[in-house]
């Protein structure tokens, strides 16, 4: 497939991976964080830890938007989608997301009229066709997809569209690894940066990491060569003993980011004082709600959602397995309260989370599968 | 200290899956039907408990049933499509291969099916003709009659359109022995054809995805394939099921876990249409999860693994076949996938419906 397998080359694969190898101290342990949910897959999809010498660990970040919502927040949405006046639209993978009482796909088999999109202007279409129905966008994402809502409820309002509001669980990318790097039990050498926000953001916000924090951080594409080419990145920065800020997805990021994005957020939205993220607790500033001028469009402030928090049981320890500080099984619910059917924590919603991951496949999850030959 | 903490952790999961599941869930929801884990559980959990009996077990594609000196193979099917007539097939063309392919994989030769109809109010006479005439085409390219039937007509709203219901009986080959328990480390796993196809071509046939791909589905009996792979093969074959509902990924993971062995997957074998693929990137679809209707599974003995491969694309429908994968003594009861990026990659049963990725 054009544009595809040249970023799946495994020839120049084999040859990142000798180039890391090369420059790979034998003595070191060698931590690095891949930001995104997106990163995370491919690294599963591809089997990237295989091409890795056994020093160089990938510890997978919070940025699953899907994983980290809480499920008071999945509660809401669910409270809203059950009034019969509304058509309630979301993102494929958020159907399964469990709240305290189920998750959408379950309030669908009870009747709800909840509809999978594609696009947040899709709801809009709905919105316009069904003039007698309330239509309510649920609306997630890092600012990889919050742009597509601001432009959405920036066209909503150029057409005085009334039955069509949003409830606005939109997440940013900063806070939570500001939070991690805060961490005393931190035990993370460098940051992979997430390519898709950064397309929006661009790179100068991740300046903090180097500079306060002493992490190189490289901004990467989401084909499996970008992520060996940026491992291969990271591995030089911490060779060298340089610490800076790379981006190695310069043929969609730019450096200072998506302006004209940027501006349709901040005109569309703000940010909320605290935000609750599942398993990692409040984290200040971490989260949008729409702004003033677009109060009207607001489906919390349309159905007084009540805020309500589902407390994460205290037992729950994906903070501790994110920084690394235990591994899955190590965690006191692991496999009892906290499975794949019934997730608690973030780790175990996506089937790419470390905890899913290991709860199917065991060690195989983060071991090297060496078994027969692979010709 | 800790190694031995983490053993009984693993342990435990194992016990658990182990055990027959049950079936907790208050409401069916719509990833019960979509061929995974869910379904699974369904089946396993609730259905499989209170109609237990030894024909049914086995959970094959088709039951065999014991009749005087032979074996008859039973099987049967509901179609729900929509939309009805999508590029490459329709409803009717898919209701009786679908379970001719049931039987035939299953090594049986198509005696008989019956179809039952279920006709929402409003439906225009010349769609179900239409339809009709398709699963006539159908049934005599398979060489096999519908031979009785039913018709039911529902309220309008309450059925979408037409949803057709076939049952089949064939004769089990007294020669041959396909079940998981037949397969050994070193079978060879080959597929018919190109993946996803049917799948991928309802998604973009109805419409929702403002894709333009042609996509053709791949709805197809199968009676010919299977009947070049008896020949050349023998009692080399071991195992066929065709890849349905839950896809490759999944009848694979069904594979490994009931015979106990590992299966290793090689990804830059896998024949996969670029335009399938294409499609699935853009959706965050793994097309080894995606539906096909026209192509086998099988696993035969590695000493007629090349033999069978050229049976195979010298058949129409098999011109892309491949040897995709092969049986090993492990990773016990997983799959793992070799992928043309040089990793490994596990391969989990579908989990729900195979819903899109945001990120």
């Amino acid at each position: 497939m054009k544009y595809v397998d040249e970023f799946r080359n495994g020839e120049i694969a084999r040859a990142l991976a000798a180039a890391i190898a090369s420059i790979t101290d034998p003595d070191r342990h060698y931590k690095l964080m891949e930001v995104c949910g997106g990163h995370t897959h491919t690294i599963y999809r591809h089997g990237i830890k295989d091409l890795l010498p056994d020093q160089v660990e990938l510890v997978h970040g919070p940025g699953c938007p899907v994983c980290v919502l809480p499920m008071g927040r999945v509660d809401e949405g669910i409270a809203i989608a059950e009034r019969p006046e509304v058509i309630f639209t979301c993102f494929g993978d958020m159907m399964r997301v469990p709240g305290s009482k189920g998750s959408l796909l379950e309030v669908k088999a009870q009747g709800a009229d909840i509809r999978m999109v594609y696009s947040p202007l899709d709801a809009l279409r709905i919105a316009r066709e069904n003039p007698d129905r309330e239509v309510v966008f649920y609306a997630i994402g890092f600012e990889t997809t919050a742009p597509s809502t601001a432009l959405t409820l920036q066209r909503a309002k150029k057409e005085g569209l009334e039955n069509f509001s949003v409830f606005c669980n939109h997440v940013t990318i900063v806070p939570p690894v500001r939070a991690l790097l805060d961490s005393p039990d931190l035990r993370l050498d460098a940051f992979i940066g997430p390519g898709h926000v950064s397309t929006v953001i661009g790179c100068r916000p991740y300046e903090f990491m180097p500079e306060d924090y002493g992490k190189p951080c490289v901004v990467a594409g989401f084909e499996p060569l970008d992520i060996l080419q940026s491992v291969l990145m990271l591995m030089r920065q911490l060779g060298e003993g340089r610490c800076e800020v790379e981006n190695q997805y310069g043929r969609v990021v730019l450096w200072e980011g998506n302006l004209a994005a940027l501006k349709s957020m901040a005109e569309v939205f703000e940010l909320r004082p605290y935000f609750e993220w599942r398993g990692l607790g409040f984290i200040a500033q971490s989260a949008l709600k729409l702004s003033s001028t677009y109060a009207d469009f607001d489906a919390e402030l349309r159905y007084s959602t009540p805020g309500v928090r589902v407390a994460d049981p205290k037992a729950c320890q994906c903070g501790e397995v994110l920084k690394g500080v235990l591994k899955p099984h190590e965690c006191r619910v692991f496999g009892t309260a906290c499975m794949p059917d019934h997730p608690l924590g973030a780790l175990m919603v996506s089937s790419e989370g470390a905890c899913a991951a290991y709860y199917n496949f065991g060690r195989k999850s983060f071991e090297k599968v060496e078994i027969g030959s692979k010709e | 200290m800790s190694e031995s903490r983490e053993q009984r952790v693993l342990d435990a999961l194992e016990q658990g899956r182990r055990r027959p599941p049950k079936f907790t869930a208050p409401r069916i929801d719509m990833s019960h039907g979509a061929g995974g884990k869910a379904t699974h559980k369904l089946i396993e959990g609730l259905l499989l408990p209170a109609l237990n009996n030894p024909a049914l077990a086995p959970l094959s594609d088709a039951a065999l049933l014991p009749f005087g000196d032979i074996q008859l193979a039973m099987t049967t099917d509901s179609f729900v499509v929509r939309p009805l007539v999508f590029p490459g097939g329709s409803i009717g063309e898919l209701a009786v291969n679908g379970t001719v392919n049931d039987l035939a994989v299953s090594g049986a030769t198509p005696i008989g099916l019956s179809a039952a109809l279920i006709v929402e109010e409003g439906l225009e006479t010349e769609v179900l003709a239409h339809e009709v005439e398709a699963m006539a085409a159908s049934a005599e390219r398979a060489s096999v009659s519908i031979a009785t039937g039913d018709t039911k007509v529902v309220e309008r709203g309450k059925g979408d359109g037409l949803y057709v219901i076939t049952t089949g009986i064939g004769a089990a080959d007294p020669e041959l022995s396909l079940s998981p328990a037949s397969v050994n480390p070193g079978d060879m796993i080959l597929c018919s054809g190109t993946l996803g196809d049917h799948g991928a071509a309802i998604l973009i046939a109805r419409g929702d995805l403002e894709l333009e791909a042609e996509v053709l589905s791949d709805t197809r009996p199968l009676t010919l394939l299977v009947r070049a792979l008896k020949d050349v093969a023998g009692p080399g074959l071991r195992f066929m099921r065709d890849p349905t509902r839950g896809g490759v990924g999944t009848v694979l993971n069904e594979l490994a876990r009931d015979s106990g062995f590992g299966i290793a997957l090689w990804e830059d074998r896998l024949p996969i249409r670029d335009v399938v693929n294409g499609a699935c990137e853009i959706l965050g679809i793994d097309p080894l999860y995606v539906a096909n209707e026209g192509k086998l599974l099988a696993v035969v003995a590695p000493e007629v693994a090349d033999a069978a491969l050229e049976a195979l694309r010298g058949v129409e429908g098999g011109e892309d076949a491949s040897i995709i994968g092969e049986v090993r003594e492990e990773p016990a009861r997983m799959v793992i996938m070799h992928t043309g990026f040089g990793g490994t990659r596990m391969i989990d049963m579908l989990v729900g419906d195979p819903l899109p990725r945001i990120c």
